[in-house]
């Protein structure tokens, strides 16, 4: 197996290809909504108009806009068909013999919309394009050549360099700088190593991870290979989350598809170089991705952090150096070693490079996936790509980072996304969770849904975020109740700092994050909850719809 | 000067604090020296004096009762001290809030335990009303100072009433913060 | 080995390279308060008591898994970690019912003492009043859930000195239990030796020995730390 044997693949491919391709999308939020009966009908009536011959019905990964689903897409150059329903697939395909004319009845999206037209796809390159069930399709794309490359042409050190110069940082949330991390577990000698892809994607809201691995499950376990390649490791592991069983399946089966051609297992490539990669599925519990837990968790312990360091470079998966990235990072591997460090860098910013994905939810109009430059600002992804809240009303504030991050209110719309910016604004970059909320959304309601999240997620582990969380979580349903007095709000504020300050791994770090922002962004909607310390709670309930 | 108005108070608690108070023997001749003890359960007073230097308050809060009348001891009162654990921590007297709200706990008590005529009592403005919740003293008022113990040792007591009558910050250290 | 000197609340200390801030600063004398430690077990870093600051570092340091430094500097007890541990001991009031006046560590408890060295008066948290178990069926000793604090030094005594595993921890966050086997009765726990380590290793009355009355559990850690000392330096071969 070589990059001739890759390209002759993807040559059969492409001429197995029928000239004309209905792409329907089969990740989970189309699924949800009647996709594979819609898939099943498509090609009922595909054959019912006789056109098996020059026709075919793909399952693809996700195309983003989730809001609209299911979508069909009409392959070269076909209208896309949104909200689709099973009794629409004959429409779809007569109107295939006329290809200016899109069928009637059915909702056309507009690829000129901001929504696709500001994309610009490095991770979901593929996704919605190509069958993730196939490893053939990931090869006719120009699958699998920067592993080849790598292996055969590189030194693993050279890819540690490579990755350090593209300046790609973990797109897990803390963005700390990938290449540096790679070569620290490289250059931490020992004979057993370990590379591990964190796909416990647990943010309310987020769901980048889950329609990558639906999506393009090869490109993950490419960017691992490569990862193991270059820090010298044999033995990876995907650690995904229970909840995501189509992910699970789909990334059982590109596994065994890329050991039996010889991609994955003993000599990659033919050279001395082995990988092989098992899944460890989580059992539902949010602090397993906190690496140290994840680790744990993949042990067969009790997910439970531990302090650091040892960082896991060092100590890692039994005591062996181990690195650990998570499957957004790893999703652009290849594409930086297809397309060098150069072209990697040019996009985003100078700090941030790249593109980041991002899940639309909440009060905007296009829900959904997107991927845009890092440096885009939060206006152009809220209110040109996501269109704003329905119905017109106004952005009240940007929540991004999910438990661990902040709610950056609208003023601060025009702040471009990148690591540094979205810190400064006491947010964070996080895994790329961003939920819209408009006026009718109470703040204080907002802060206390994420320590709830918080506080059932705590391990229990340490006190400040076990007891902490909870204490937390008490003072907002009493200040929200209306029961709440300044003192209580100074406790508050002095439990945030404390549990932040003491917390023993991230999950309780950053838990009063979302607090500790509103607090400073929207007091006011906390001070109209005050009562007199001296009288009994006679005040009723307030919401405040204020604008700042 | 004016002599001291000291005024000790009796809520949700066994006495036992009342009684290390007692404890405190030849010092209680001094201390009537210097002070007027003007409301306590070991003085006939009916009505909480309109002003009151320092009041003790031994007990947590258990019924509507308490809660009416901490809020008076609150407006009357310059000083006040949660005396003992029960007033300060909820103690025994919070015992019964794992068992969940008081209607079940009556009723096991006083219905299904009782072998003869059994009811829960009741009258209006007469026996007050249990609260669902037994709550230390500082979560009903602001409570000025910390007097731990089960009861606080007579030498406790002491101490923070010395530093009371000499204007010294009510504050405890150490061994002096033990509850139990 | 080589020896690594440091400044620990600005006294000069040295220390062999392997050893924690902890370990260093009890040997100069210099008390940094703990709950989940325990000398012959394994290091937690979980109660978060002893955290402490390390100049240079923007980050607190637990001290009892933090390895010493050449050229470190550490304070132990600036206001900021006393506030910060005061709030800890508050709020370990607060999660369970402890019920100092009638435990059976009263005098001898550690969460005590914590409360005492650090200063507090009250705690300003809603206490919780959990509805939690006491579990006798083992008959020599129970566990009293309302006095536990989950330092796991039961886990890890019953784990790393006895080698039977009896104790873990399940459930997350506020439901976190000790559990004895698969979460069984005590008294059904199979693998459970009944050696008492873990009456031992409990810092308050949650594990006790039935028959002790308020007040009259004290617990000899000494034998702990007798069998550890018998074990690591080989006491007992002669």
């Amino acid at each position: 197996m070589d990059t001739t044997d890759l390209l002759e693949i993807a040559e059969r491919e492409r001429a197995a290809r029928t000239p004309r391709r209905l792409r329907c999308c089969t990740a989970a939020g189309c699924l949800s909504q009647n996709g594979q009966a819609l898939k099943a009908a498509l090609i009922e009536a595909v054959k019912t108009a006789g056109l098996t011959d020059s026709v075919e019905v793909v399952g693809v990964g996700c195309m983003g806009l989730c809001s609209q689903g299911p979508l069909v897409q009409v392959d070269p150059d076909g209208p896309l068909y949104e909200k689709v329903t099973p009794d629409q697939a004959p429409a779809i395909v007569a109107a295939l013999n006329e290809p200016s004319a899109p069928a009637d009845d059915v909702r056309v999206g507009d690829p000129t919309h901001p929504f696709f037209a500001k994309q610009v796809p490095v991770v979901l390159q593929n996704s919605g394009k190509i069958n993730p069930e196939r490893i053939e399709s990931y090869i006719e794309v120009g699958g699998y050549q920067a592993l080849c490359t790598a292996v055969r042409e590189m030194q693993p050190l050279e890819v540690c360099e490579l990755i350090t110069a593209s300046g790609l940082r973990g797109r897990g949330g803390a963005g700390y700088p990938t290449g540096l991390k790679w070569s620290t577990v490289a250059k931490t000698e020992s004979d057993r190593k370990f590379v591990v892809c964190n796909a416990d994607e647990g943010d309310p809201g987020a769901f980048m991870d889950r329609s990558v691995l639906e999506s393009d499950p090869h490109r993950i376990i490419e960017g691992m290979a490569i990862a193991a390649y270059a820090v010298g490791a044999s033995q990876g592991f995907v650690y995904v989350r229970g909840e995501y069983p189509l992910a699970i399946s789909r990334l059982k089966t590109a596994i065994s598809q890329a050991r039996r051609l010889g991609v994955l297992g003993a000599g990659v490539f033919e050279t001395r170089f082995d990988f092989r990669v098992d899944i460890r599925i989580g059992a539902g519990a949010f602090v397993c991705g906190e690496e140290t837990a994840l680790m744990r968790s993949i042990e067969g312990h009790r997910g439970t952090p531990r302090p650091r360091p040892p960082f896991p470079a060092a100590k890692g998966l039994w005591g062996c150096p181990t690195l650990i990235n998570n499957v957004e990072t790893l999703a652009n591997i290849p594409a930086i070693v297809a397309n060098g460090p150069e072209w990697f860098a040019g996009l985003g910013t100078g700090k941030s490079a790249g593109t980041k994905v991002f899940a639309l939810a909440g009060k905007i109009k296009n829900t959904g996936l997107i991927e845009v430059p890092m440096g885009t600002t939060l206006r152009t992804i809220v209110e040109e790509m996501g269109g704003g809240v329905p119905g017109g009303g106004s952005v009240k504030a940007v929540q991004t980072g999910g438990p661990s991050g902040g709610c950056i209110p609208a003023e601060h719309l025009d702040t471009p996304v990148d690591y540094e910016s979205l810190a400064q604004l006491g947010s964070i970059m996080g895994s790329g969770g961003m939920i819209v909320m408009d006026e009718s959304d109470n703040m204080v309601d907002v802060a206390r849904f994420f320590m709830e999240f918080c506080m059932d997620e705590s391990c229990g582990k340490c006190v400040p975020c076990r007891a902490g969380t909870v204490q937390i979580h008490h003072l907002l349903t009493k200040l929200r109740s209306g029961k709440g007095t300044a003192r209580d709000l100074d406790v508050l504020r002095e439990l945030c700092e404390m549990v932040k300050q003491t917390s023993l791994c991230g999950l309780g770090q950053s838990a009063p994050n979302p607090v500790l922002s509103t607090l400073r962004y929207f007091h006011n909607e906390y001070d109209t909850l005050l009562n007199d310390p001296m009288t009994p709670a006679t005040k009723p309930l307030q919401t405040s719809t204020e604008t700042r | 000067m004016a002599r001291m108005k000291v005024a000790t108070v009796w809520f949700g608690g066994c006495s036992g604090c009342h009684m290390s108070f007692l404890d405190l023997d030849e010092f209680l001749i001094d201390l009537a020296a210097q002070v007027d003890i003007v409301y306590s359960p070991v003085a006939d007073v009916k009505e909480y004096p309109s002003h009151v230097d320092i009041c003790l308050i031994e007990g947590a809060v258990a019924n509507d009762e308490h809660v009416e009348l901490a809020h008076l001891i609150r407006q009357n009162t310059d000083i006040i001290i949660a005396f003992g654990d029960c007033a300060v921590t909820g103690n025994v007297t919070a015992m019964r809030n794992p068992l969940g709200t008081i209607e079940p706990i009556l009723q096991k008590v006083y219905v299904e335990a009782a072998t003869l005529h059994g009811r829960i009592p009741f009258e209006k403005g007469i026996v007050p009303q249990l609260l669902d919740r037994v709550l230390p003293l500082h979560q009903v008022i602001e409570v000025d100072a910390y007097l731990p113990g089960c009861p606080p040792p007579a030498e406790r007591i002491k101490a923070v009433l010395v530093k009371a009558l000499s204007g010294e910050p009510l504050t405890l250290e150490g061994s002096d913060l033990k509850p139990g | 080995m080589a020896v690594k000197t440091l400044t620990i609340d600005g006294k000069h200390v040295s220390a062999r390279d392997d050893q924690t801030i902890l370990q260093t600063a009890r040997e100069a004398g210099i008390r940094i308060p703990t709950l989940c430690d325990l000398p012959g077990v394994g290091p937690l870093g979980a109660c978060r008591l002893c955290l402490v600051e390390v100049t240079g570092v923007p980050k607190l340091l637990p001290a009892c898994v933090t390895v010493v430094q050449e050229g470190m500097e550490v304070q132990t007890n600036t206001e900021r970690l006393r506030r910060y541990r005061l709030m800890i001991v508050e709020l370990l009031f607060a999660e369970r019912n402890h019920v100092c006046s009638v435990c059976v560590a009263n005098n001898h408890c550690e969460l005590q003492d914590r409360a005492m060295e650090i200063g507090m008066t009250h705690s300003r948290f809603a206490y919780q009043f959990p509805k939690l178990d006491v579990d006798t069926t083992h008959g020599r000793f129970g566990i009293d859930h309302n006095r536990c604090i989950l330092c796991s030094r039961c886990v890890r005594v019953c784990d790393e000195i006895e080698g039977a595993h009896t104790w873990d921890v399940s459930g997350r966050g506020a439901n976190a239990r000790v559990i004895t086997d698969m979460n069984v009765p005590w008294g059904e726990a199979a693998s459970c030796t009944s050696c008492g380590k873990c009456v031992q290793a409990c810092p308050t009355g949650a594990i006790f020995r039935i028959g002790a009355t308020v007040a009259e559990l004290e617990k000899d850690r000494t034998q702990l730390s007798f069998i550890v000392n018998a074990r690591e330096n080989k006491q007992w071969l002669g």
